[in-house]
């Protein structure tokens, strides 16, 4: 209907009919905005205040001086932070736990969801799926808790399994520095894998039957078919969701590290959003610890826009 | 040359059947590898306690007992907590929904002016934030430090959410439904509560569970902002008693006192470990299959337009 009446109005619209047209908008509108109210005033106020309130990087914070009276530093925090000799201690952790991540969560729900398209048998389909989405339900809380007694030295089966197949039995999984980054990485993939797949399995939903059928014809077994027809389908959802995990590349979730941290293993363990949350609450040192945290959201952003475009040249896929 | 395609035609099918073979035992072994540490942890729960403790547990309980519930359930914190989680998820989530599906329903209108812009600076919030500390500094200001408001207010506002529900209408409610309805002399709000709710029944299911599962979940707020362990919601006295402390701090005194007591702590903590899991985790699992469609409904609206 708009479009008819844009079309039909002649020539340029003058400033007062602009005017009166906004006027008019606005007035049959006005319900949409008290719509936008309350999510507006939370993202004001616990998105961009804190945001406004990222200024106490560059500032010596005080309570009593707030956001905008306290004493202007510069860049005193982030120096103090490359300059500390732990830093490149964290920054390995954040990027083994991270690219390890990455590398290991990444092919495993494709090739689940590949599977899963592949299983003609509807009940058992279905009963798949819904064990293997079950673990994206649980809480980090839990999800800890449970490797913890799981790979318990004394009573864990993982132990017990290991003493029948020859091991010692003893292992003390959580308290060892070796392993910490296996435990992480391989309980987020358990986590993660099933529900994973349920973006590729509706990508593959999508390919064209009649392709299959053609192939079929001339004679593509099962396995050529999907190198051939499903891979190349899922190609960009791939490309998009690689994108947009390598801009959380420097950035490790807080939680689960933070939970699975103990004093045996936090040489590995420490990861820059932990030491945020150790520096800014525990020790409140709230201006380090902002500035920790600006700096780490900023290279996520760059490397994001890197990868973004990278991609955008070589494959035409891009998040913008 | 006939005999040829034949034989080639009878690779094909023998590739085939190997391949699906293969699919299946595949699917069997992911499902397993997902399954056995979600059963194993039911069991154990059901399991006497010595039992457990020796490793020796691996596929069925040998002697059931409930002595695990009785422990958990006899602690008061449990109580409070399942009371705190409960209401935080409650709230948050009618909190949040209605303000989610509000403003996606205003964004998937074409003819509001500033939406753009608008848009721009929810979306913004998804790349960019302020972090811990300026949060945290911002609620204190706001003096709601230690109030269950902030459990119920941080969070139930998602930039993604807002996206999910846009996707959804802008595809499912015809434009020509709205001219209809307006000429009808239909109000907005009354086109919204009338026309748009009911047809949006499926995504706002959707938003629903997203926000509750992840309140439900939630610790990290309760850790930063909450000091008043009467307010901690269950996940906070799960940390707790799964990853700190083995044994449930309030009873000290008693387990000073009362090394027998001590002792019959000592063999209960693995399988009270077991039945808290079980008693955090079990509403969420239970529900979880038969809403599973609005799970995967969610996923797939929010991939078509991230």
């Amino acid at each position: 209907m708009k479009h008819v009446k844009a079309k039909t109005s002649v020539g340029p619209l003058s400033g007062e009919q602009k005017r009166r047209r906004l006027v008019r908008a606005l007035k049959r509108n006005w319900v949409l905005y008290v719509f936008l109210l309350p999510s507006l005033v939370y993202i004001i106020l616990f998105c961009y205040w804190p945001m406004y309130g990222l200024q106490i990087a560059f500032r010596n914070f005080k309570f009593k001086d707030g956001f905008w009276g306290s004493e202007w530093v510069g860049l005193r925090w982030f120096e103090k932070f490359l300059s500390t000799p732990r830093f490149w201690g964290i920054l390995k952790n954040t990027l083994v736990l991270s690219i390890y991540s990455l590398i290991a969560g990444f092919p495993l729900p494709v090739i689940l969801a590949l599977v899963l398209n592949n299983v003609r048998n509807v009940r058992w389909k279905k009963f798949a799926q819904t064990i293997t989405y079950m673990p994206h339900f649980i809480a980090v809380t839990v999800l800890v808790g449970m490797m913890s007694l799981f790979f318990s030295p004394s009573s864990g089966f993982v132990n017990t399994l290991l003493s029948y197949l020859g091991g010692s039995g003893d292992t003390y999984f959580m308290g060892t520095p070796r392993y910490f980054s296996h435990m992480y990485v391989w309980s987020g993939v358990w986590q993660g894998m099933g529900w994973g797949s349920i973006i590729y399995l509706a990508a593959l939903a999508g390919v064209d039957q009649e392709l299959h059928e053609a192939a079929n014809i001339d004679g593509a077994n099962k396995l050529k078919r999907i190198w051939h027809i499903d891979l190349p389908s899922i190609l960009p959802t791939v490309i998009i969701l690689l994108v947009m995990s390598c801009g959380s590349i420097v950035g490790v979730g807080y939680e689960k590290v933070y939970l699975m941290q103990n004093s045996l293993n936090v040489e590995v363990s420490e990861v820059i959003s932990t030491y945020v949350y150790r520096t800014g609450l525990g020790n409140r040192q709230y201006s380090y610890s902002t500035a920790i945290g600006l700096l780490n959201n900023l290279v996520n952003i760059v490397i994001l826009a890197i990868v973004n475009k990278v991609s955008g040249k070589l494959s035409g896929i891009s998040l913008w | 040359m006939k005999t040829k395609r034949a034989n080639r035609r009878i690779k094909q099918a023998w590739d085939d059947s190997i391949f699906d073979i293969c699919c299946n035992l595949f699917l069997t072994l992911f499902v397993i590898i997902v399954f056995y540490p979600i059963y194993f942890v039911v069991v154990a729960s059901f399991t006497e306690p010595t039992y457990v403790n020796s490793g020796a547990l691996l596929l069925y309980p040998k002697e059931f007992t409930l002595s695990g519930y009785k422990a958990i359930f006899a602690e008061e914190r449990v109580w409070s907590g399942y009371f705190n989680t409960i209401l935080y998820t409650l709230g948050g989530t009618v909190a949040g929904t209605a303000a989610v599906v509000m403003a996606g329903y205003a964004f998937s209108r074409k003819d509001l002016p500033g939406a753009g812009l608008l848009m721009k600076l929810y979306v913004f919030t998804m790349y960019f934030g302020g972090g811990t500390i300026p949060l945290f500094l911002v609620v204190r200001r706001l003096g709601l430090v230690d109030t269950r408001a902030i459990m119920i207010l941080l969070g139930c506002v998602s930039t993604y959410n807002i996206i999910v529900v846009r996707s959804f209408m802008q595809s499912n409610i015809p434009e020509e439904l709205y001219d209809a309805a307006i000429i009808d002399g239909c109000g907005q709000g009354k086109f919204f509560l009338k026309v748009v709710l009911p047809l949006s029944k499926a995504v706002v299911s959707v938003i629903v569970m997203y926000i509750a599962v992840g309140y439900w979940n939630s610790y990290f707020n309760a850790m930063i902002f909450l000091t008043d362990a009467g307010k901690y919601p269950l996940q906070m006295y799960l940390r707790e008693i799964l990853l700190i402390s083995s044994i449930s701090a309030t009873n000290n005194a008693q387990m000073i006192s009362d090394p027998e007591y001590a002792r019959y702590m000592q063999t209960m903590a693995q399988v009270v470990k077991y039945s808290i899991i079980v008693v955090s985790t079990a509403p969420i699992i239970c529900v979880y299959p038969f809403i599973q469609k609005y799970f995967v409904k969610g996923v797939m609206i929010g991939s078509v337009k991230g």
